[in-house]
């Protein structure tokens, strides 16, 4: 019966015209839904929508979306199909094909033919059949996701009819993924319907294949006291196996969170730490940059979509050397025009930086609007990876901490293995005796100042794929990453990196227990605290220009 | 000089004390009549000049730049605007005797911290003591482990945004986003009543003569010219022996009682106190007062406090959208060229006209040397 039922299915879903086999009970239901009465029609919709054959199930998608007509023809009443309308002059013209066997029956006046109207009563009553149907549908998807979400539907809805189904579609499916969700449903219909030893078996599978939905049900069976104690205890291990395997993939899931939201303070932190050591400028309009290079990411975006929206998906490639340029000419124009007279003098740089970032942000906010803009993922960031049953790492997630990755190894190279990192390490340990060598200062500032600008536009244009780009959003990480440069000490990229990390961590590892207010202010206890053992940040500056 | 000056400060002090308030008591078809609205505002702004003494005092006399004194001034209106609220009693919305805000968040019994504020007398012990502190605490903390210069200014822009973030929160039971509100009474005068809003005025004003007074005291005193010499250098200051901390951490704490009081006179003059008062743009906002005004000089801090909010008052009513382009242009304007704020400028000026060779800022950014050939390595 199942397989025929499949094969029926599978036909049906090729385009191929079903079976001609018909039951009279069926063409009396068929019948019955042109009588102008609610209960025989809601009978008629229960007997066809039971056979469960596709014919019967796509009549009563078209009663639902109102395709269905009733046909007089002499004495007799036709239940015919509606397809394509025509209108030839002011006569409107309707295809039909015959309800029962799919027979083309030409073009007809439709005024010549009654409309059979689904009202609220008679939709509810077919939705159920359609619904088991669509999700029966979708297991034979090409698209391995559609396939998974049906076996998942079917599994949590425990309907012993399905069995059959799910059987059949695992013994065809070579998806592990979808394998898994189908085992998992199918174990949950057999924990729902099937005796004492099927169930034994079935919450044992349910444990190895770690289903966190099946723990109401095995709760349920763990606290029956009606069955029988071999069903109790194995349902109880399961629950504890599938509870063992989630607290690993919180701990995992928490790390992978925690060294994401380090990523993006390091993307940000590390211009930050540089022009610091090198200036001794707290750039407070650094969160701005970051903005602008969202906003950056937006325009490109928007520039693609306008122009080649058939290459939309490679926005995102233009996009970040964009917002790296983008960022990084306000910045040595910021440079250049203003901060370079105020050497020496950090706290007045500080509040010159807030100012510029307070008419930055505020042209944002009169150019772009105050709402939050739109920016689309392109196809390739959206998805994830899925690492073990009940972890997914998004990639754009993936891609930002590969984006400070290679940015802070692109830093490491710069400044360690360049001539230009040469001098921009001289300026920084000792500004007057490099120039007295001929380092011309003015030139690593602004080449730095841009570098670090630059640096905080990619991190708005990664930062564009993970939250919302609005005229504040610097103002929602500047703080937490000064927080970063001060434990992590002045001009040194090790101690960033190092300090990114640990409040990244910290802060997603609080987070679950305190809530994200209380665990900024833990933050803030806790470097308050980490500097009175270390007042100047975790790596130090050393030689005679430290001032102690 | 010095005669003149102090004769130019009494004339400026009575006219704030005495006639505004009497003036406001004409009748209202006097061409010198002052209304209730301004001088309703002008109390605000009394209110913010004390506070503005206390930033100066540790910004421009010892070159603390704190970044967090909306805490401080939210804590001193918190304390006040609670002890209102409980003065509300069941004349509220829902009638209860507890605040309405716990009602609606279905709070049945008073928490533990708000019973002291029923007392009027611990209220106002607390409006001093809570910020003073918290100011103690946490300046202990960062002044002893030498959290210095921008460091300590970064640090303390954590402390507003905690704050902010902390005061927002529902179950801390003190109102949320929204704050405390809809106060009847204070001391048990109608807060709806012209006299009871001016004689608030008065008060705040003497206030600020006495916070003045005290500031005038302190930099005048020889504590006070070790703080100029903190500012100047800390390290000479402590290898002549002196502990640059313990200085720090009293004009600290000085300021933080001040920024409190300015907090309890403010909440009943303008009926409300949210945590969008103690942020950290509030808390910047409070030091382009003193920067705007001259700090350095008690005067400027006054007269900072007062034109730029008066500025604000005027421009986000007319160009609401003006207003922060006129923020971040006046902070980097400032700095960049009047670094000693009006006060300073005009001073120069008038030496200028009295043909005395005007001794340049120190303090200017372009040209005339001063400190900007110092090492930038050197964390100021």
């Amino acid at each position: 019966m199942s397989l025929r039922l499949l094969l029926v299915f599978v036909a049906w879903l090729a385009g191929v015209p079903a079976s001609h086999a018909q039951s009279p009970e069926a063409l009396a239901a068929l019948a019955g839904l042109a009588v102008d009465d609610g209960d025989t029609r809601e009978a008629a919709v229960t007997v066809l929508g039971t056979a469960r054959d596709p014919k019967w199930l796509e009549v009563l998608g078209a009663l639902r979306d109102g395709k269905l007509y009733a046909r007089t023809q002499g004495r007799a009443t036709e239940i015919v199909v509606g397809g394509a309308k025509t209108t030839t002059g002011d006569q409107e013209l309707i295809e039909i094909v015959r309800a029962y066997d799919r027979t083309p029956l030409g073009t007809v006046p439709l005024a010549s033919l009654t409309e059979i109207a689904a009202d609220r009563r008679l939709r509810i009553a077919i939705k159920p059949f359609l619904d088991a149907d669509e999700t029966r549908g979708q297991l034979a998807s090409p698209d391995s996701e559609t396939r998974r979400g049906a076996a998942l539907k079917l599994g949590l809805q425990g309907a012993a009819a399905a069995e059959p189904v799910v059987e059949a579609a695992l013994a065809k499916e070579t998806n592990g993924a979808v394998r898994h969700a189908l085992q998992e449903a199918l174990a949950l219909i057999r924990l729902a319907h099937g005796d004492a030893a099927v169930r034994v078996l079935a919450a044992q599978a349910l444990g190895n294949l770690h289903s966190f939905d099946a723990v109401p049900a095995l709760r349920t069976l763990a606290a029956d006291t009606a069955v029988s104690p071999a069903e109790r205890d194995a349902a109880t291990a399961a629950i504890r196996q599938i509870e063992r395997w989630s607290l690993m993939i919180r701990v995992l899931e928490t790390t992978f969170q925690g060294a994401s939201l380090a990523s993006i303070l390091l993307l940000m932190s590390v211009g930050l730490a540089i022009v610091f050591g090198l200036m001794g400028v707290i750039n407070m309009a650094h969160g701005e940059l970051m903005a602008l290079g969202a906003y950056s990411t937006f325009v490109v975006q928007n520039v693609f979509r306008a122009q080649w929206p058939a290459y939309l998906d490679a926005y995102f490639v233009v996009a970040l050397p964009v917002s790296f340029a983008v960022a990084a000419a306000v910045g040595v124009a910021l440079e250049r025009g203003v901060i370079r007279r105020l050497y020496g003098r950090p706290l007045e740089t500080l509040l010159l930086t807030w100012g510029a970032s307070l008419i930055i942000q505020q042209a944002l906010r009169l150019w772009f609007g105050a709402a939050n803009v739109d920016v689309s993922s392109p196809r390739w960031l959206s998805g994830g990876f899925t690492l073990m049953t009940g972890l997914t790492l998004p990639f754009n997630r993936i891609f930002i901490i590969g984006l400070a990755a290679v940015s802070v190894a692109g830093m490491y190279w710069l400044l360690f293995r360049t001539n230009r990192g040469l001098t921009i390490r001289a300026v920084t340990q000792n500004r007057a005796m490099s120039a007295c060598l001929g380092v011309r200062a003015g030139v690593v500032d602004a080449v730095t100042f841009g570098l670090g600008a630059g640096l905080a536009g990619l991190a708005g244009c990664a930062l564009t794929q993970v939250g919302n780009v609005g005229p504040s959003l610097g103002q929602n990480y500047i703080v937490d990453s000064f927080m970063v440069v001060v434990t992590g000490g002045v001009g040194k990229l090790a101690g960033t990196i190092l300090a990114a990390g640990g409040i990244g961590a910290l802060n997603k590892g609080i987070e679950p227990a305190l809530g994200a207010v209380f665990a900024k202010v833990a933050i803030l206890v806790a470097v308050m605290i980490f500097l009175q053992r270390r007042p100047a940040g975790l790596f130090t500056m050393r030689g005679r220009n430290a001032d102690a | 000089m010095r005669t003149r000056e102090a004769w130019a400060l009494a004339v400026a002090a009575v006219v704030l004390v005495v006639v505004l308030p009497v003036l406001n008591l004409l009748p209202p078809s006097s061409p010198l009549h002052v209304s209730n609205f301004t001088l309703n505002l002008f109390g605000k702004f009394l209110t913010y000049a004390i506070l503005a003494l206390g930033l100066d005092l540790l910004w421009g006399y010892t070159g603390v730049l704190s970044l967090g004194h909306g805490v401080f001034f939210g804590l001193g209106a918190y304390a006040m605007g609670m002890h209102l609220m409980l003065e509300i009693g069941t004349q509220s919305v829902y009638q209860n005797a507890l605040p309405d805000f716990m009602v609606w968040n279905q709070v049945t019994t008073l928490p533990l911290f708000w019973i002291p504020f029923q007392s009027a007398a611990f209220t106002l012990v607390a409006i001093v003591a809570v910020p003073a502190l918290v100011g103690l605490v946490f300046g202990f903390l960062a002044f002893r482990s030498r959290i210095r210069g921008v460091y300590f200014s970064i640090i303390t822009q954590a402390f507003a945004l905690s704050a902010w973030l902390v005061f927002n929160r529902n179950e801390m039971n003190l109102g949320g986003t929204n704050g405390l509100a809809d106060f009847k009474t204070i001391f048990g005068f109608r807060l709806s009543q012209v006299s009871t809003q001016r004689t608030l005025y008065v008060v705040t004003a003497l206030t600020l003569v006495g916070a003045y007074l005290l500031c005038r005291w302190i930099t005048r005193s020889r504590a006070g010219r070790v703080l100029v010499a903190i500012r100047d250098s800390e390290t000479r200051v402590l290898f002549s022996g002196y502990a640059p901390a313990n200085y720090k951490l009293f004009v600290f704490v000085v300021s933080a009682a001040l920024a409190g009081i300015a907090g309890a006179l403010y909440v009943p003059q303008v009926g409300i106190i949210t945590p969008a008062r103690m942020g950290v743009l509030p808390s910047i906002e409070m030091v382009v007062w003193v920067a705007a005004g001259g700090r350095g000089t008690l005067l400027g801090a006054i007269a900072g406090a007062f034109g730029v909010n008066w500025m604000q008052s005027w421009l986000t009513t007319s160009y609401p959208d003006l207003w922060l382009f006129f923020l971040g242009a006046l902070f980097m304007g400032v700095v960049l060229f009047f670094p000693d704020g009006v006060v300073g400028a005009v001073a120069r000026a008038s030496a200028r006209l009295r043909g005395v060779g005007a001794r340049p800022s120190p303090l200017l950014a372009f040209g005339h040397g001063g400190p900007t050939a110092q090492d930038p390595q050197t964390p100021a």
